[in-house]
């Protein structure tokens, strides 16, 4: 289950289902900090992709990059479907909440839509729908600031779901949760999933965590960030706490970790 | 609020509050009461204080007058000032108004360009920093009609710490959100309308509330300047006259309008503040302990 990529240096065939494809990325940011160097990643549709490593080894930056947000200094991304279709199918959950303290739950999921020119009464449905998804019907006049942790973060994937993505992008969404909260999101994070057929590329530090939810794990190496190692996570879907609490799953992460290990290795060595 | 209390921020139901609950909420309440009581006991203490004073020293009223003189004389000069309230009240309130539109819609075109930012901010600094005692009287030499040169006067210090405040709110708008409008193409208007000027809110509110008091003092100041010369009848002028005439009384009454006029611009902005942020900013929201 274990596939080296060497560093892998294969661009995005087009028509294989690809999603997006990052060929020989590389980002230098204007202090000389060189923040990802030679980096590829072909996401293909419907896929649970995480990217796991240690801190400063880039992922948010790949994440950036795939948003458009930031403009890579070296290497290509492509977009093998319609490029402006893609680009404007793509949402994004930030480590924190990042919602507007001043409009309500509503208003905040509305905001995608709003941007798009949907009107209030209008973007009902799909808002109230997407509050649903999360399972936060009932909030929507609530303010952001009394609601709990993992209530913010589920209003912060409404907001990201009410778009209906085909590419969602996540950069470390649980990490400020407790350990509960982040079990139960993970676990609602894999239905929404599979229920809406997205493509997820998922940033993590922990091992734990990105074992269960993918189908594929990159290994990131720090200073410069660059893939490792690939893994495979074959295991079938739907997961659950059964899962969580097998010898398999216990194993998949024991290998990880390892990787992540060698990984922290190479970064030093480096 | 549907549903508001119920995971969130849990009230607590639980069993019938204990002894140490009870004495706080007592604590609690006796606080209530000081922070109306305290005041009102305080001021009346110190009014009495400076009825003995004069009393026991035996300072005529042309010098200083008996507190009850003062009241007297406010009743009895009612009519000159209101009138002259009313005059340095509208050389303010019109003064907020301007900076208010001025210092937003300048803070506003700031962040659209940084070169208009670069060549126009040190413009509002070297206003800021001149005092408005000295530039008053070029500005009465200048301008025609009085009035016109007091609402100068008052509105070049209220217009900076409305500007500053503002252009401080419209730049820290949250990065990731900053980013979230980008990656769904918002335009500049709309980052402006959903996120900048939401964000500036509170310190526009800070800006206002200072701007208020000093609105008040620009007036007041440039009536000064203006002196008895000038057409306008404000406080300042009523103040001046009194002072020539040892109609100190008089004085003191004109005095404690425009502390009164102070302390209400600062209670109602404070309220408007208030109102606009309840729903949401941590400075109009109680804490629950």
């Amino acid at each position: 289950m274990h596939e080296e990529t060497g560093g892998g240096g294969e661009a995005a065939a087009p028509g294989d289902g690809t999603v997006v494809g990052l060929a020989g990325v590389g980002k230098t940011f204007a202090g000389g900090t060189v923040a990802l160097e030679d980096f590829s990643l072909t996401v293909r549709r419907g896929e649970f992709v995480s990217l796991l490593g240690p801190s400063g080894c880039g992922k948010s930056t790949v994440l950036r990059i795939i948003a458009g947000l930031i403009a890579p200094s070296a290497g290509r991304v492509d977009w093998p479907g319609a490029r402006d279709a893609a680009a404007h199918a793509i949402s994004f959950v930030f480590q924190e909440p990042t919602l507007m303290p001043w409009a309500t739950v509503f208003g905040n999921v509305h905001l995608p839509l709003r941007i798009k020119g949907v009107k209030a009464a209008s973007a009902r449905g799909p808002v109230i729908e997407a509050l649903e998804k999360v399972g936060l019907e009932g909030f929507a006049d609530a303010y952001p600031r009394e609601l709990s942790g993992g209530m913010k973060m589920r209003a912060s994937i409404a907001r990201a779901l009410v778009t209906k993505p085909r590419l969602l992008l996540m950069d470390e969404p649980f990490a400020a949760l407790d350990e509960i909260t982040r079990f139960r999101l993970n676990n609602d994070l894999l239905v929404l999933w599979r229920q809406l057929g997205w493509t997820v590329v998922f940033v993590t530090h922990s091992v734990f965590e990105s074992v269960y939810l993918s189908s594929r794990v990159m290994v990131l190496a720090a200073r410069p960030g660059r893939v490792v190692e690939e893994i495979a996570i074959d295991e079938p879907y739907p997961r659950d706490e059964e899962f969580r609490t097998s010898a398999r799953y216990a194993q998949i992460c024991r290998e990880t970790s390892h990787a992540l290990s060698a990984a922290l290795g190479a970064g030093e060595g480096a | 609020m549907s549903g508001a209390g119920e995971t969130g921020r849990p009230r607590s139901r639980g069993p019938a509050p204990d002894a140490d609950e009870l004495s706080r909420a007592r604590a609690r309440a006796r606080q209530q009461i000081a922070r109306f009581v305290m005041p009102v006991v305080m001021f009346a203490a110190a009014i009495v204080v400076w009825d003995r004073i004069v009393v026991w020293n035996g300072i005529p009223h042309y010098i200083m007058p008996r507190p009850g003189l003062v009241a007297e004389t406010l009743i009895e000069d009612w009519p000159i000032l209101a009138d002259a309230l009313a005059n340095t009240l509208e050389i303010t309130l019109g003064a907020l108004v301007i900076a208010t539109v001025g210092g937003v819609g300048l803070a506003i075109l700031f962040t659209q360009s940084k070169w208009v930012e670069l060549s126009l901010f040190p413009f509002a600094v070297v206003l800021q920093v001149t005092p408005v005692v000295a530039i008053a009287p070029l500005i009465l030499i200048y301008v025609d009609s009085t009035s016109v040169a007091l609402l100068i006067c008052a509105w070049i210090v209220a217009f900076f710490p409305i500007l500053a405040n503002t252009t401080l709110g419209l730049n820290s708008a949250d990065h990731n959100l900053q980013d979230l409008f980008q990656l769904y193409g918002a335009s500049r208007w709309q980052l402006l309308r959903y996120l900048r000027l939401p964000t500036a809110m509170p310190y526009f509110l800070g800006g206002l509330r200072i701007a208020g008091g000093l609105a008040l003092i620009g007036a007041i100041v440039a009536e000064f300047t203006a002196g008895t010369a000038g057409s306008g009848s404000g406080l300042a002028f009523r103040i001046l006259e009194a002072g020539y005439r040892l109609n100190i009384p008089r004085l003191f009454a004109a005095l404690i309008l425009m502390s009164l006029a102070g302390i209400a611009i600062f209670l109602v902005l404070t309220l408007v503040s208030h109102l606009a942020l309840r729903n949401w900013h941590e400075s109009a929201l109680g804490r629950e302990r």
